[in-house]
């Protein structure tokens, strides 16, 4: 992403010109356009037109149209954002008032006018989509006997590409072996398939294959013996990408297991969801100690930042990204007020998790919010706690699983 | 080879066959003195066999000498084979014998035969018959306008049909075992026929035996040639004349069975087109009404008394009496002939593909049909037999049976221990086991020879670790037991979940070495023993195992037992329930015998076999609905393409009964089902079964669904509660849900109250934020897909490879 201008007042107001350059960046935007924010993007309007004698014909147009967002939908598999909304400036086409979907693309340029100005997060969102290190993808492969899950993981996104299922039978006593045996051999097929299949193999990404037991180990063999005896010269070449992971089960949610391992670690340094899952396995670890250091849930949180216990020293807001993407303003305000408040006010750190990385689903499972805290509180949320549990929009977590 | 070449190379005895059969009409006059003697004395000699008691007629039994050339016993056989048929068939029979004795020679023979010898010999009649469809020949042994009435119908049928491609062989009635098929059509054509002759019959309303005794008529006359020694010439043309129409169903029977008619199905021709039989070659045209070569006149024209036993004893002439059961339609229909031709003789054409069989008409299509629908379809019939499993498992009175799991923690030898304790008892013979030490020792795993037996696995071989649960069975002389051994690394665990939720009892393995056993305490030996508690195993036997590395210190023992057993009584296993057996796997010492070594001689209790059997029987639940958790999809065989495989949790199964399957909620057809290997009839609660499935396909069935009865189907539910025993610290978080086989992933989205591990009530005060191992409380599980689970279920969570905790679904 390049932020070609940026035009904010002191008051947050104004707007911000930026250019997708990758998929990834859509995500971005994704996360930062809101429902009633005003977006300018180039689209294709199809313009029918009745001429004096009744006739019609139909024209598409590249305009640029300026639309007062209604809603956004996201594909995750291909990364496709489209916006609809009303348009609210005139052009030599259209009239205000009419509706239009914006087809978000790549290297177009789109302008966003937040409806309530930009908060920190926002810029800080765009600040960070717009730094040039890029982070290379990873691919992984958990799998288990019979079940293997294809996941890519982006800078920001974990998004599963495929499951693969199928049946091996048990071993069954002498001689029946062979069934086991075949039927392994069948499901690594498969599972080579779909992943040359979704992969690239000419971008030379790192290919982690975990699972428990050997099967990972069994399947980097068949992977090997399929590409020498096929002769498959570019998956041959990918020989050294593959890394070989122990993971608890065949399960996506394995996944934090695995980027923790020290092969992986070794292998991704400092990505940044290396970082959200070591983050989450320390803030887990000070919540197994149960000395009132931690604290998760909307509500116990926001005691503990009032109590002042975030702050410096080591306080840590851990926060999830789907927390902003709430549809109504003022439970998003309340979430950017708590995070503004931690970091300028009390001068804690705040992390915010992708929630479709596991890391961040995992957080989610705490009610999307959960903080280490500098000196330990007892019976917080003592009287009310029930109400705001669920504070985490729902609708929206399930709608990146896919 | 050229046909002159193969004509020189025929056999003597073919061609005299044939000429006997030329010789037939007058072979009255023909038969000589000694075949006289020999008849009366074979006649005198069937007589004692058949004693006084059967009434058969001398002539009969002459006859059938005649045909069976003296073997008496042959001879007796067939008589008492046409007793025991109906009358009717019996006397038909007798009235083709004597066209018979030449008929199915001949198309057997060489061409010249063909050509010349019938027609030097005989008149017309038998060309006749030797080019079947020419209308004129058909006819021609006819008085004119008075053609049988019996000979209408096959006209009609026969001549427009062609020949199927019966490949030859005379079929064997007598004693050569028939395939079922081929019993089975034959059983219907007799049926057929015998149906049809009984129907002629009444048409003659005669008497039926007046008319098969009496004078020769057109019809039915007796002709029993051959022993009717010195019948004149003059007679018995007139016999075979007027047999003519009798001839003609006889002639398509016989044509089927000679070898000559078998290829030539595709040729509708009305000449016989006659093709190379595998046995004889012979020219593919044969123009039965040319005169007889010089040659055949010569060698046919005089033919001598002596020379025909001699053609009667040759093989080809043996099969002839199969010829006459043929006839009778007791012996195997035409298709049957083919089949076993073709059994016999190798590759040929498949039944399939045989056209319809003319001779045979509409039963003999039936009987192809059937034959190919018996050979290809089976039809999944299941019948149902609505059995009182309950009442039949009570009658059974079955052994004690009782799974066992064994435990432990990895490398503790449970597989080694296991191993040894099958070889003991012979279950692996010493052939199997010494095959295992060399392969063993071929990869450098000599010590995991004994672990082999159950470690069956290509990966699990070759690293020497059990990766799935291994079943086997043994039986002591009160007690079936099956073993499952379990996997004991902490990343088969699922497995050995799955192992667990079928056993009634535990053996845990604990490795008594230095270092070992204080590092499986700390690893699976602990969570082996808390989940099979969890999952509702009271009893465990604990073999403390590698004693020998110990110098089977008594102390190491003692060390070890007290600290187990502290654990265990602390992880709820009644004290009485334990029973600790001091052991060395690899050498077998206190597994089923007594320990050799001299330092062992501390331990005074029984062997680990005795603690196995003093298992006492479990209740099941018979009578609850049916559940069963599919522990495994296989391919059962040839029969049974779909086969699940698992332990019934409870109620009862019998063959033909319709089950569903949850999750997915389809339902299948029981065909068949196994229990311990053995296919029986029903299964109860307990019992280790296959079910072959049918009406369902494999991608409706997962390992760990559940298989219901479609009255009581199990429910399959996101969400639930759970009352658990906490592992590990739990706070909302992933995890895998684990019940038997069954494993998904899942969340626990809600502490829901800590409860008082005394009193099971819900702690007052604050909402759980975390709850601490060791603790009970109550979550809520939600699950991405639907799993079947009912109220009581045991469930394993676990997450990151550990398990946090188990409980009971509420």
């Amino acid at each position: 992403m390049r932020l070609v201008k940026q035009a904010i007042d002191r008051d947050g107001s104004g707007t911000i010109t930026l250019f997708p350059e990758d998929p990834e960046d859509m995500w971005f935007t994704y996360n930062l356009i809101r429902p009633s924010d005003l977006l300018r993007a180039s689209a294709l309007r199809r313009i029918t037109t009745e001429s004096a004698t009744g006739s019609t014909s139909s024209t598409r147009v590249h305009i640029n149209l300026l639309i007062r967002v209604e809603k956004l939908d996201f594909d995750t598999q291909s990364s496709q954002l489209h916006v609809s909304g009303r348009i609210v400036e005139e052009t030599k086409y259209t009239k205000v008032g009419q509706w239009h979907t914006l087809d978000l693309e790549l290297n177009r340029n789109l302008t966003l006018e937040k409806k309530d100005g930009w908060d920190s997060v926002a810029r800080n969102l765009v600040k960070e989509a717009c730094d040039p290190a890029k982070q290379a993808d990873v691919w992984a492969v958990i799998m288990q006997e019979g079940l293997a899950h294809l996941a890519v993981l982006t800078g920001q996104r974990t998004v599963l590409r495929q499951k693969v299922e199928a049946t091996v039978p048990k071993k069954r006593g002498t001689g029946k072996q062979g069934d086991h045996d075949k039927a392994l051999e069948r499901f690594f097929q498969t599972t080579l398939d779909t992943l040359l299949r979704h992969i690239d193999l000419s971008a030379n990404l790192p290919i982690l294959l975990a699972s428990p037991g050997f099967v990972a180990q069994a399947f980097l063999k068949f992977i090997l013996e399929t590409a020498t005896r096929t002769g498959n010269k570019p998956l041959i070449g990918q020989k050294g990408n593959f890394v070989v992971v122990h993971a608890a089960s065949g399960y996506l949610h394995s996944l934090n297991e695995v980027l923790q391992s020290a092969e992986v670690l070794a292998k991704l340094k400092d990505t940044k969801y290396a970082r959200e899952t070591k983050l989450i396995d320390t803030f887990m670890n000070l919540l197994y100690k149960d000395d009132g250091r931690a604290a998760y849930g909307p509500r116990e949180v926001e005691q503990a930042v009032e109590k002042g216990a975030v702050g410096r020293g080591g306080g840590i807001l851990l926060i999830s990204d789907s927390l902003f993407r709430a549809q109504d303003v003022a439970t998003r305000r309340r979430w950017v007020g708590l995070v503004d408040r931690v970091r300028e006010t009390e001068g804690g750190e705040v992390r915010i998790l992708s929630g479709t990385h596991e890391s961040g689903r995992q957080l989610e499972g705490l009610g999307g919010i959960a903080a280490m805290l500098t000196f330990p509180l007892e019976y917080l949320d003592e009287e009310d706690g029930v109400e705001d549990e669920n504070a985490l929009p729902n609708g929206d977590t399930n709608e990146e699983k896919t | 080879m050229s046909r002159h070449k193969l004509v020189k190379a025929l056999d003597l005895d073919e061609e005299l066959d044939d000429f006997d059969g030329g010789a037939e009409s007058d072979y009255g006059e023909e038969i000589g003195a000694e075949d006289k003697e020999q008849l009366r004395v074979g006649t005198a000699r069937v007589r004692d066999v058949l004693g006084p008691g059967v009434s058969i007629r001398d002539r009969e039994i002459e006859d059938s000498l005649w045909h069976y050339y003296y073997d008496v016993d042959k001879t007796v056989d067939y008589l008492l084979g046409q007793r025991t048929n109906s009358q009717t068939p019996k006397k038909t029979k007798k009235q083709r014998t004597a066209a018979e004795v030449k008929q199915p020679d001949a198309p057997i023979n060489s061409t010249q035969d063909w050509g010349t010898g019938d027609h030097i010999t005989t008149s017309d009649t038998f060309s006749s018959w030797a080019a079947p469809f020419s209308t004129a020949d058909f006819f021609s042994d006819c008085p004119w306008l008075n053609i049988p009435g019996d000979r209408h119908g096959d006209i009609l049928i026969e001549p427009l049909y062609p020949r199927g491609g019966l490949l030859g062989g005379s079929s064997k009635s007598d004693g050569a075992p028939k395939s079922k098929l081929a019993a089975l059509a034959a059983a219907r054509k007799q049926k057929e026929i015998q149906k049809a002759e009984d129907g002629q019959n009444a048409t003659n309303s005669a008497a039926l035996l007046d008319k098969l005794i009496g004078k020769p008529r057109q019809l039915k006359p007796d002709g029993a040639p051959i022993s009717s020694s010195g019948t004149p010439l003059s007679a018995i043309t007139e016999q075979t004349v007027k047999e003519q129409p009798r001839k003609y169903p006889r002639r398509k029977s016989k044509r089927l069975e000679s070898p000559e008619d078998d290829q030539p199905a595709k040729k509708t021709s009305q000449k016989l087109s006659c093709s190379a039989s595998p046995e004889i070659e012979k020219p593919p045209e044969i123009i039965p009404t040319a005169g007889p070569s010089v040659f055949a006149q010569i060698i046919f024209g005089a033919p001598a008394g002596s020379q025909q036993h001699e053609v009667y004893t040759s093989d080809r002439y043996m099969l002839r009496p199969d010829t006459y059961t043929e006839f009778d339609f007791a012996g195997p229909s035409p298709d049957d002939v083919v089949t076993k031709a073709q059994n016999t003789k190798g590759p040929t054409k498949k039944p399939v593909k045989q056209p319809p069989q003319p001779p045979s008409g509409d039963q003999g299509v039936n009987a192809v049909a059937q034959s190919v629908g018996n050979v290809t379809i089976e039809e999944p019939l299941v019948k149902r037999k609505n059995l009182d499993v309950a009442a039949e498992f009570e009658k059974s009175k079955p052994k004690n049976a009782a799974n066992f799991v064994v435990i432990g923690h990895v490398d503790a030898g449970k597989s080694t221990l296991m191993g040894r304790l099958l070889y003991d008892l012979k279950v692996v013979d010493q052939r199997t086991l010494d095959k295992y030490r060399k392969e063993a020792e071929r990869i450098g795993k000599a010590s995991f020879a004994l672990a082999w037996v159950l470690d069956q696995g290509t990966e699990e071989r070759n690293r020497g670790v059990t990766i799935d649960i291994a079943m086997n069975k043994f039986e002591t002389k009160t007690t079936s037991f099956t073993i499952l051994d379990a996997p004991g690394h902490r990343d088969f665990i699922p497995n050995m979940i799955a192992g667990a939720s079928q056993a009634d009892f535990a053996v845990l393995v604990i490795d008594a070495s230095t270092g070992n056993f204080e590092s499986g305490l700390k690893g699976q030996t602990k969570e082996h023993a808390l989940l099979v508690r969890s999952m509702g195993v009271q009893r465990i036997v604990i073999a403390v195992n590698k004693l020998d590395t110990v110098q089977w210190s008594r102390d190491r023992f003692d060390e070890i037992s007290q600290q187990i057993s502290a654990f265990l009584t602390s992880a709820g296993f009644l004290a009485k329930n334990l029973a600790f057996v001091p052991c060395a796997g690899l050498t077998g010492d206190n597994i089923v015998r007594k320990a050799q070594d001299p330092h062992a001689s501390w331990y005074t209790g029984a062997p680990l076999i005795s603690l196995l059997e003093s298992s006492e029987p479990v209740t099941r639940a018979l009578e609850k609905p049916l559940r069963m958790t599919v522990d495994d999809i296989f391919r059962g065989g040839v029969q049974n393409p779909l086969s699940v495989s698992g332990r019934l949790d409870a109620g009862n199964v019998q063959i033909g009964d319709t089950v569903v399957i949850m999750p997915a909620s389809q339902t299948a057809t029981i065909r068949g089902l196994e229990v311990d290997s053995e296919s029986s009839d029903w299964a109860v609660a307990g019992q280790n079964v296959v079910l072959h499935l049918a009406d369902i396909e494999a991608k409706y069935l997962k390992s760990g669904d559940v298989v219901c009865p479609p009255s009581a189907p199990i429910r399959c539910v996101t969400s639930f509660t759970v009352k658990i025993l906490a592992f590990e610290h739990i706070t909302p978080m992933h995890c895998e849900v684990h019940k038997g086989r069954l494993h998904a992933p899942g969340r626990v989205t809600k502490l829901v109250a800590q409860l008082d591990k005394a009193s099971g009530a819900a702690v007052k005060g604050k909402k759980p934020r975390l709850i601490k191992p060791g603790s009970v409380a109550k979550v809520l599980v939600e699950v991405d897909d639907p799993i079947p689970l009912e109220q009581g279920g045991k469930v394993i969570l676990r997450a990151g490879g550990e398990t946090i905790g188990a409980g009971l679904v509420e």
